[in-house]
């Protein structure tokens, strides 16, 4: 750690120029036989590797369409070259979204298309050596699945699409990233990111519950596995104790409470994230969200309300009814969807985002608050990239953007936006999303950072800003770890409903 | 001569409409799983053509991305549009009225052409990030579009070649009778060029064209919780169960 240094902030916009092999080899940790295997990965790099991994990849590209369509149609027009947060950071041109692509683009060519057999060189088709497939597993592991590369591409094609095929081909010949593995292998055992067993979980629920009645009076309650409940909350397991995470689950507890509205937490399913997604395994990502069916059939809840995480409520929003049928919609004759659906109350967004919860409250005036609680804050948002580009909240396009902005106006008095070129659909990942939120990965998650470091610390300097808000566990970790280094201190960040916490008068109501 | 062009013509013609039908039906027939769009996304389907077509006719991303790959892209496309309209005058008899129309535009849109075509071969010999991912075949098809361009604009202006004679060649060509085509150095290039881009199209990262209406970050609607989303062999997943 003592080693890592913050990059210097640059004259914006500048589009830095090239450093080759700058990040050459600085991958993450690669997953052990135990990881592997446990979630049905060969232990390590197979005997026949390289056919396997071609036959990997014909199949994928004869099951997601997006894959086949981006292998083909970038025309090299350079439009997402400077967009990627990791190349600004780092300077190493394979951390350009197109070349990265490119990594796995060269191999298409070369097994999949006919100038790619015939003139190898003439259209940059490469074999799969093992060079190529470290080359791979390197800076695939190098994409937070952050999809801005996708907002200027003319084709719309989303490097995150891409990565994902990679990490597949790479976990099914057994050359699988530890932290992402593992963390899927917790969830599949104990029901969380965390391995946070469910006694434990219980007990830090009830010592939550004792800290908000000594700073507040009021019984404020965390339930946990209350069936008959009308709202399951399905939050990432950071928010359990990972600080700032923490606070912003008293939040949802409080506005819970000063709406009168019931509600649980599930043992057993007990976390929103979905590492599934970011190695791109259909199976694993299916397997994880089955957790939240399972749980809201077993407690009957009426609604499913997911907390402040970004990968999660792109899986939530985008996926969730696809893989579970959490959500509407489903043919009458599609029983399995149909059983779950029937359970729900329509009347409300199936599943909804504790955002829109919060913010339907405030409009129906359940909600009141004291602003100046939040007086000692000038606030900014960052916007999470999978929230901002992967999925919506509320009734129109965009209002993934206002909503959560509409909830900070609405509990405190001093909001400013940073530079437009970097919120909303054009945020900047946090630096740590896409399963590099690790250890081993420091370097890449300080240097990825600098886009928001820079205009946060223009914000700060020009409107004083001292609190940055966001409504994801990854962003909230990933900013508490580096944002020392960039010379901020860590309490900057913190989560929407840590301000909503702050400011919600609770009243006497029992 | 004749005779051979003509086989080059039928040939590429054919390459061109098989293997493009041919990577559409893949396109089509590939599953799109989940629901992908680039948020924020239209929210119904008129909204996903109304998004497509500002997409496919004012470049709006790449807009947003940078303003000279921007303009020079926008210019080049749009010009080679009014160009490809304009060659129909030799294969139609009579002339359609807009065709008849757009001459004078179609034109100046060839010295359009060529300026954007410039304009992009510049960016990727000089702006360092854009030839590092360059490979030689990106020059090469900025050459083949050039040769074109060049060798079209300067039969245009320079050294006329007897249009009467090619427009009756290619008429006859569509009857499937072989005329008779001009010796002329120029027209032999263009048209030698025009069918090479023809056939290879269909293998090459020409596939843009079609390729982004197939792009499901573009192509689908934000309503994921509204309707439930499934593809056939993730369907299967739950059969299984």
């Amino acid at each position: 750690m003592a080693d890592v240094t913050a990059p210097a902030y640059r004259i914006i916009p500048i589009i830095p120029a090239l450093k080759p092999g700058a990040m050459e080899g600085k991958g993450p940790f690669v997953a052990s036989d135990k990881i592997n295997e446990a979630i049905g990965f060969p232990g390590q790099l197979v005997e026949d590797w390289h056919d396997k991994a071609i036959a990997k990849m014909g199949e994928l590209l004869s099951k997601y369409r997006s894959l086949k369509v981006y292998m083909d149609a970038c025309v090299h027009c350079g439009a997402c070259s400077d967009k990627c947060h990791y190349f600004i950071g780092t300077q190493d041109p394979k951390n350009m979204p197109v070349a990265r692509q490119d990594l796995m683009r060269s191999v298409y060519r070369r097994y999949f298309t006919l100038p790619g057999k015939l003139f190898p060189k003439l259209v940059g088709a490469r074999d799969l050596t093992r060079e190529v497939l470290d080359e791979w597993y390197n800076y695939f592991n190098q994409c937070s699945e952050c999809r801005r590369c996708s907002v200027f591409c003319p084709y719309g094609i989303d490097t995150a699409e891409v990565t994902m095929a990679a990490r597949e081909i790479l976990d099914s010949v057994g050359y699988g990233q530890k932290y992402s593995n593992e963390i899927i292998g917790k969830v599949h055992k104990i029901g969380n990111n965390l391995g946070l067993p469910p006694p434990a979980l219980i007990d830090t629920l009830e010592g939550l519950e004792e800290d908000v009645k000594d700073a507040t009076g009021i019984d404020v309650k965390f339930p946990i596995d209350v069936k008959g409940a009308e709202v399951l909350l399905i939050t990432p397991s950071a928010d359990f104790f990972a600080e700032p995470h923490i606070d912003s689950l008293i939040g949802y507890a409080k506005v819970f409470h000063a709406t009168g509205t019931s509600w649980t937490l599930s043992s057993m399913s007990s976390e929103a994230g979905n590492f599934g997604m970011f190695i791109g395994n259909y199976d694993q990502l299916r397997a994880i969200a089955m957790r939240i069916r399972q749980a809201a059939l077993e407690l009957g809840v009426k609604r499913i309300v997911v907390g402040e995480c970004g990968h999660a409520w792109r899986v939530a929003y985008s996926f969730w009814n696809t893989l579970t049928g959490v959500g509407d919609g489903a043919d009458a004759n599609d029983r399995f969807a149909q059983m779950l659906q029937k359970q729900l109350d329509h009347r409300y967004k199936q599943p909804a985002h504790i955002c829109e919860f919060t913010w339907d409250m405030i409009q129906d005036e359940r909600l009141s608050f004291d602003k100046s609680q939040n007086d000692k804050y000038v606030i900014t948002f960052h916007d999470s990239c999978n929230v901002a580009r992967g999925s919506r909240m509320g009734d129109f396009a965009g209002g993934q953007f206002e909503i959560p902005r509409n909830i900070i106006k609405a509990v405190a008095n001093n909001f400013v936006e940073m530079d437009p070129r970097t919120t909303r659909e054009q945020t900047f990942c946090c630096g740590g999303g896409g399963g590099l939120l690790t250890d081993d990965l420091i370097d890449l998650r300080v240097k990825g950072a600098l886009p928001r470091m820079e205009v946060l610390q223009q914000v700060a300097d020009e409107h004083g800003v001292n609190f940055m808000a966001t409504i994801c566990a990854i962003c909230k970790a990933q900013f508490t770890k580096v944002m020392p280094i960039y010379g901020f201190d860590r309490r900057t960040v913190g989560g929407v409903h840590q301000l909503v916490s702050n400011a919600i008068i609770l009243g006497d109501k029992k | 001569m004749s005779i051979l062009f003509a086989i080059l013509f039928y040939f590429a013609t054919l390459a061109f409409v098989v293997g493009l039908l041919h990577r559409i039906r893949i396109y089509a027939r590939t599953p799109a799983p989940l629901k992908i769009p680039t948020t924020p996304a239209p929210t119904t389907q008129a909204g996903v053509v109304l998004r497509m077509t500002r997409e496919v006719v004012f470049f709006e991303s790449l807009f947003k991305a940078n303003l000279w790959t921007w303009s020079m892209g926008w210019l080049f496309h749009a010009s080679l549009a009014l160009v490809t309209l304009r060659h129909l005058r030799y294969f139609t008899d009579p002339v359609w009225g807009w065709v008849a129309f757009i001459q004078p535009f179609g034109i100046y849109a060839g010295i359009t052409m060529l300026l954007g075509l410039c304009g992009l071969w510049a960016r990727r010999l000089f702006v360092e990030r854009i030839r590092y991912i360059s490979t030689p075949s990106d020059h090469l098809w900025l050459v083949l579009l050039i040769v074109i361009a060049v060798s079209g604009l300067l039969m245009q202006f320079v050294a006329h070649t007897d249009v009467i004679a090619v427009k009756s060649y290619f008429t006859g060509l569509m009857q499937f009778s072989i005329g008779s085509l001009p010796s002329d150095g120029l027209l032999m290039l263009h048209l030698l060029s025009v069918s090479a881009l023809l056939a290879v199209f269909p293998i090459s990262k020409l596939l843009h064209a079609p390729g982004v209406f197939f792009s499901p970050t573009r192509n689908q609607t934000d309503n994921p919780r509204e309707k439930r989303h499934l593809s056939a062999w993730a369907a299967k997943l739950e059969s299984e169960k």
